[in-house]
């Protein structure tokens, strides 16, 4: 079982000018099983909602609340956050040198289970999450996200998914720069990951493109802060003909 | 003045090949009445607790002994007597210090590869101090023979206050790499001195690894005797609370066609931890065709540290394949700390990974198999030490 509340989010950050209001009352529920879509403009506050829900020190919370399975992650440190079952992938996984992805993946496998995975087993696993984003196994050795191409790097945070198996899985614009066979490849993998037994995924994305191989149960636009609007996946394909003009000129 | 004075002026600079008005390249003495006492507002002592070096920069009188042990591979030999050695290097002193080491030791021990002579295995050489009380002056001698192979390593540990010049040639075709670790105890003050001579088409490696002492300063310098000689200076430091580190290098490009490459990173923790980094380049009129890099980075782990970070290039021609370098003095980086936490990562691990990744990548540069296992064992060593203990002193 696994449902990731999210009630009433207000977020802000700090700014030159004093601390800007980015969230303004979110409110979403994700239960087992489900796929949601968050779409919508530029600055309108899909990232922050991600980042937020994950714990990153530039965003401060100022109301609402959102949490996993009853326990409240606000209260929680990030690492807290992803031994609660929460994983963000990155629009732009963070490059750390002389790090090797064996190492930081091994590390991290470690912190969740809370004992070291088995070696033999360990090193089949890796290989086969690597071997299904279409990276070489050679692949561990280098160094966290360093020197990998736009594309890889997406493809090591579905491994990474793959790998770590959270209960939801918060994806933020996995879709961007991806060529469109590693698009299909990258929603191959969360379409495996989301039919594993009570998962959650919360994909945030810009375009409708990767909406034709990750099915979404639901779609919700963010315009300006909030859920403008809310539907199934037919207002994915609205989305597609009309674009947020109708979203924009109302938030103004 | 006409315009032909200018141009005869420039053709005149142009063809004075030999002398150099450089500020780093200072005119060195064996006289040690050339080397007045320094104040400390020198510009090469400026950053160095002079109150600390035990009057290795006065008059310290060198009466003390070290415990020496060697295990060397089968094909270096070791000889004692290498009293009419000195300078063979090219080496003058340019400090006090130098000059001191120079008047009062002459070949403590010379460590020879003859030509072509190809080695395997390190030869390690154990440096231990008995006692702080006593100074002590070394002047050591490795020769790499023509076209040989070898590497020499010099591993300092115990209590000592030394000043010691170590010179280095290596002779044309040769490839020598000689690994430096300062692995003192607490009290310890080193005051070091190298020199290096590379011949035509040779290669010297050196390695820096310096974490203990009270006080440690090196002066690092190269030179090339002919073309087509490479230098790599790759150092790797973690100051502690009150430590004073100081590493001073200069490589001077005298041949053309040769090549400079120096990385050195250091990580500091505790209050008054002191780094101090000089990367000199000269790249002389003659040195046609050269290449040159030198980086140095500096994780500062807590409050009340200090890094200075001081990279110098000068370039007396253009006609070079590249010449660059890089500073930097920063804390950690929250966005990777982020990331890894991001993945169940606690912070003190995450800390901790940051500053292993951070040592790593120079580590696998150093291409000396056993010697990077064992650094790596030394840095986390010193990481469970420190590093984790700051967490705890935290939470």
């Amino acid at each position: 079982m696994s449902t990731l509340e999210i009630k009433d989010l207000q977020v802000s950050v700090e700014t030159e000018d004093g601390p800007k209001e980015i969230l303004k009352g979110v409110t979403l529920t994700i239960n087992d099983g489900e796929t949601h879509a968050i779409m919508g403009p530029n600055g309108s506050g899909k990232s922050t909602t991600a980042y937020a829900i994950a714990g990153h020190p530039k965003y401060t919370i100022t109301g609402g609340s959102v949490t996993l399975d009853g326990k409240d992650l606000l209260e929680m440190s990030p690492d807290e956050r992803a031994r609660a079952g929460l994983f963000l992938a990155m629009q732009y996984p963070v490059e750390v040198p002389g790090v090797s992805m064996a190492n930081f993946l091994r590390t991290a496998k470690t912190a969740l289970d809370g004992e070291a995975p088995k070696l033999r087993t360990w090193v089949k696993d890796v290989n086969g999450a690597l071997d299904r984003m279409n990276l070489d196994p050679a692949f561990s050795q280098r160094s966290v996200n360093e020197g990998f191409s736009g594309g890889e790097k997406k493809r090591a945070e579905i491994a990474q998914l793959d790998l770590l198996d959270p209960k939801v899985a918060i994806l933020d614009e996995i879709d961007s720069g991806l060529d469109i066979d590693a698009l299909k490849v990258v929603s191959d993998g969360i379409n495996a990951f989301a039919s594993r037994e009570g998962k959650g995924v919360l994909l945030i994305t810009h375009y409708t493109r990767i909406l034709r191989y990750v099915k979404p149960d639901f779609v919700h636009v963010f315009v300006d802060g909030r859920i403008a609007e809310s539907g199934g996946e037919e207002l994915a394909e609205e989305l597609e003909a009309n674009g947020y003009a109708k979203y924009i000129g109302a938030a103004v | 003045m006409t315009a032909v004075d200018t141009s005869l002026d420039s053709i005149k600079q142009s063809l004075e090949l030999d002398k150099v008005e450089s500020h780093l390249h200072p005119e060195g003495s064996f006289d040690l009445a050339a080397h007045p006492v320094p104040t400390g507002r020198e510009e090469i002592w400026r950053f160095t607790p002079l109150k600390r070096l035990r009057d290795l920069h006065t008059e310290a009188a060198f009466g003390g002994t070290l415990d020496i042990t060697e295990q060397l591979a089968e094909g270096i030999n070791v000889s004692d007597d290498a009293s009419g050695l000195l300078g063979v290097s090219g080496f003058v002193p340019t400090d006090r210090i130098a000059a001191r080491v120079a008047n009062a030791a002459h070949g403590t021990a010379l460590y020879e590869i003859p030509a072509e002579t190809v080695i395997e295995d390190a030869s390690v050489i154990i440096v231990r101090g008995t006692g702080v009380e006593q100074a002590v002056a070394q002047h050591v001698v490795v020769k790499a023979g023509r076209f040989s192979q070898a590497t020499v390593v010099f591993h300092f540990e115990g209590s000592a206050t030394l000043a010691d010049n170590v010179e280095i040639v290596v002779e044309d075709g040769a490839q020598l790499t000689v690994v430096t670790i300062d692995d003192w105890a607490d009290d310890a003050v080193h005051v070091g001195h190298r020199h290096v001579k590379v011949g035509r088409d040779a290669t010297f490696k050196h390695i820096e690894v310096t974490f203990g002492g009270d006080v440690v300063r090196s002066d690092t310098t190269a030179e090339y005797s002919g073309p087509g000689g490479s230098v790599e200076l790759l150092g790797l430091y973690f100051a502690d609370a009150g430590q004073h580190i100081e590493h001073r290098l200069f490589v001077d490009h005298t041949a053309p066609k040769t090549k400079s490459h120096v990385v050195y990173k250091g990580a500091l923790q505790g209050h008054g931890a002191h780094t101090v980094w000089i990367g000199n380049v000269l790249i002389r009129k003659v040195a046609e065709g050269i290449e040159t890099y030198e980086e140095n980075r500096n994780l500062v782990l807590t409050d009340g540290c200090q890094a200075d970070s001081v990279p110098n290039l000068e370039i007396e021609t253009g006609e070079i394949e590249g010449a660059g370098h890089a500073s930097a003095v920063g804390r950690f980086d929250d966005e990777q700390l982020f990331y890894l936490r991001s993945r169940g990562i606690p912070e003190s691990e995450a800390r901790r990974l940051v500053v292993h990744g951070f040592f790593n990548d120079l580590i696998r540069q150093i291409g000396v198999g056993d010697l990077e296992e064992k650094l790596t064992a030394t840095v986390e060593a010193e990481l469970a030490k420190n590093v984790l203990n700051n967490e705890k002193d935290n939470a």
